[in-house]
């Protein structure tokens, strides 16, 4: 066990009838650190989330948040944890105002009318839940989910349906609270946002964990290819020409792409190829590999072994 | 404020901020009470007799068993009993907060009908003003758990219509509203005595009109008191957090449990 653990996952299983929607998951998130669980949809993100909320019970495995059994002490649990769940909802006549006096008064807190405003729901104050967008009831639920200042948050799926605006306040918001040694688990499905925020990510693939490391570690961990994108002035397909190095090619609209084993052999051998030809280089990009990447290799291959 | 007192206070004035609740609490009984007032009483001179207790009870009837389950269910399906229990409210805030508001808003247009209906429409006081808030207020706890019970058992919002009616329609026709239950044939008795709405008209009839009852009055009263307690104790055991969840402590059909009270008070009160 890792000695600033503050949330286990041990042997997770749960099945519904006949479907294995965890296989013995396990993993540790540490305080003060944002934890990201990546996986298509039905890979066990939500279920394994719903576990640790107390919300459903598995049939195997431990659970720990800050050594609170879940399931034994949902009391303690709601101090300590803060949720935003995938599928939820208010009262719909329930004003935001309201909101956070309700549920203040059932962790025992004042009211932080703040984070309304910090989540840009100041003017919507005494608004019904109602009468929000989807945006805006997702940003409620998650200022009524950090509202007690919880040591460990649970965010599924947290940005998904808001605008770039408010998903960057939510990204700093985020990196705020980790700041002050709150720990985070985030489910996702923008391999960006994880990549950005997470410190560690496991990679969730038919209710068992295929990868989980750091981003950079996960990125580095697949075929070592380099994506080099190239456009000359003439727009010519340069697929076809022999270059060093390079495991594939493809055309993506006025763009020659090719991933190569050995990025500097490959781009001097294209520009002498260019030049050769008597043609300009339009524009020239030289990438590594993102976890979106790693991450579609992952689960298009199946992923397990 | 304490969290009950927060939660008792939102639920509260959602009954008059949601206009349907505020129809069914409010609008619905008032007007169905002044077309009877007009109405039934040049029809039949002798509904004077029962105008007051009947709307009265008619008031509790229409808040607790058309108004009160179906927010639960919408609630339920909806996800908000999963954010309530994330949020740390628990299950007995859930089932009982809204059954107290809702007796309380049915206690409000109560008291209204039965101060205005003398005065507007020459409706008979009781001999025990006491009496009969006692027995109105008893009534709203039975039907406000049977409409509890209801919300919690009913699988959607279609099947809630199934099961208010089939508790209202009957209470309407042979609950002792529009017939008192003297008058009904002896075969019917029975059926009739498994309303809480026959038991509330018989109590009131007996205990604040001092009036000749088919059943006895405190045994009316007491199978209410009782049905009331069991509502309430079903509704928790079976409550269920989440529409998606099928894990539920007992089934269902267990419901029907809420009818033994009344069903023990009718068969004594028939000897």
């Amino acid at each position: 066990m890792v000695e600033d653990s503050a949330v286990r996952v041990a042997g997770l299983r749960k099945r519904y009838g006949d479907v294995i929607a965890v296989d013995g998951v396990s993993f540790e998130a540490r305080r003060g650190e944002i934890f990201g669980l990546l996986g298509p949809n039905g890979a066990g993100k939500t279920t394994t989330f719903e576990c640790l909320e107390g919300i459903r019970r598995p049939d195997e495995g431990g659970l720990e948040v800050l050594g609170i059994d879940p399931h034994k002490d949902p009391r303690a649990l709601g101090k300590v944890m803060g949720i935003q769940l995938q599928t939820s909802g208010l009262p719909a006549d329930m004003l935001v105002d309201e909101a956070m006096r309700f549920f203040s008064a059932y962790h025992g807190v004042a009211p932080r009318y703040e984070v309304l405003d910090r989540m840009g729901l100041g003017e919507k104050r005494g608004a019904t839940y109602r009468s929000l967008s989807t945006g805006q009831q997702r940003r409620l639920t998650l200022a009524l989910a950090v509202a007690h200042e919880p040591e460990v948050v649970v965010l599924d799926e947290p940005t998904a349906g808001l605008d770039v605006a408010t998903r960057a306040e939510l990204h700093a918001m985020m990196a705020e609270l980790r700041g002050r040694g709150t720990t985070i688990l985030l489910a996702t499905h923008d391999m960006a946002e994880a990549e950005k925020l997470a410190d560690r990510v496991a990679i969730l693939l038919r209710g068992r964990i295929v990868a989980l490391d750091t981003p950079r570690k996960l990125t580095a961990a697949g075929p070592d290819l380099t994506k080099i994108t190239v456009r000359t002035d003439s727009e010519r397909d340069l697929t076809q020409t022999s270059l060093p190095h390079v495991v594939r090619s493809l055309r993506a609209d006025s763009y020659s792409v090719f991933f190569s084993e050995d990025a500097g052999a490959t781009v001097v051998a294209l520009i002498r190829s260019i030049e050769s030809a008597g043609e300009k280089l339009a524009d020239l990009r030289v990438e590594r590999p993102t976890l979106e990447e790693r991450f579609l290799e992952l689960t298009q291959d199946g992923g397990l072994p | 404020m304490t969290a009950f007192g927060t939660h008792f206070s939102f639920v509260f004035k959602s009954g008059l901020r949601n206009s349907n609740l505020l129809m069914i609490n409010y609008l619905f009984p008032f007007g169905f009470f002044v077309a009877m007032g007009v109405v039934m009483t040049s029809i039949n001179p002798g509904f004077i007799d029962v105008l007051v207790p009947a709307m009265a009870i008619f008031a509790i009837l229409a808040s607790t068993i058309l108004g009160l389950p179906n927010p639960l269910v919408d609630d339920r399906e909806a996800g908000v009993f999963r954010s309530f229990k994330i949020y740390g409210v628990p299950a007995i805030s859930i089932v009982i907060i809204p059954a107290l508001t809702t007796i309380f808003h049915a206690m409000i247009a109560a008291t209204v009908i039965a101060l205005t209906a003398g005065p507007l429409f020459g409706g008979v006081p009781p001999e025990s003003w006491p009496a009969l808030f006692l027995v109105l207020l008893v009534t709203a706890f039975a039907c406000g758990g049977l409409g509890t019970l209801i919300g919690v058992i009913s699988t959607s919002s279609r099947a809630t219509v199934l099961w208010t009616q089939l508790i209202f329609v009957p209470s309407m026709l042979i609950g002792g509203l529009m017939v008192p239950l003297t008058l009904l044939p002896e075969s019917v008795l029975p059926a009739a005595g498994l309303l809480p709405t026959s038991h509330a008209m018989q109590a009131i009839e007996g205990l604040a009109y001092g009036r000749t009852t088919a059943f006895g009055p405190w045994l009316s009263l007491g199978a209410l008191a009782v049905g009331a307690l069991v509502a309430f104790g079903l509704a928790s055991y079976l409550f269920n957090w989440d529409a998606r969840n099928a894990s539920r402590r007992g089934h269902p059909a267990l419901a029907v449990l809420v009818l033994v009270p009344y069903l023990v008070a009718t068969l004594v009160g028939m000897v």
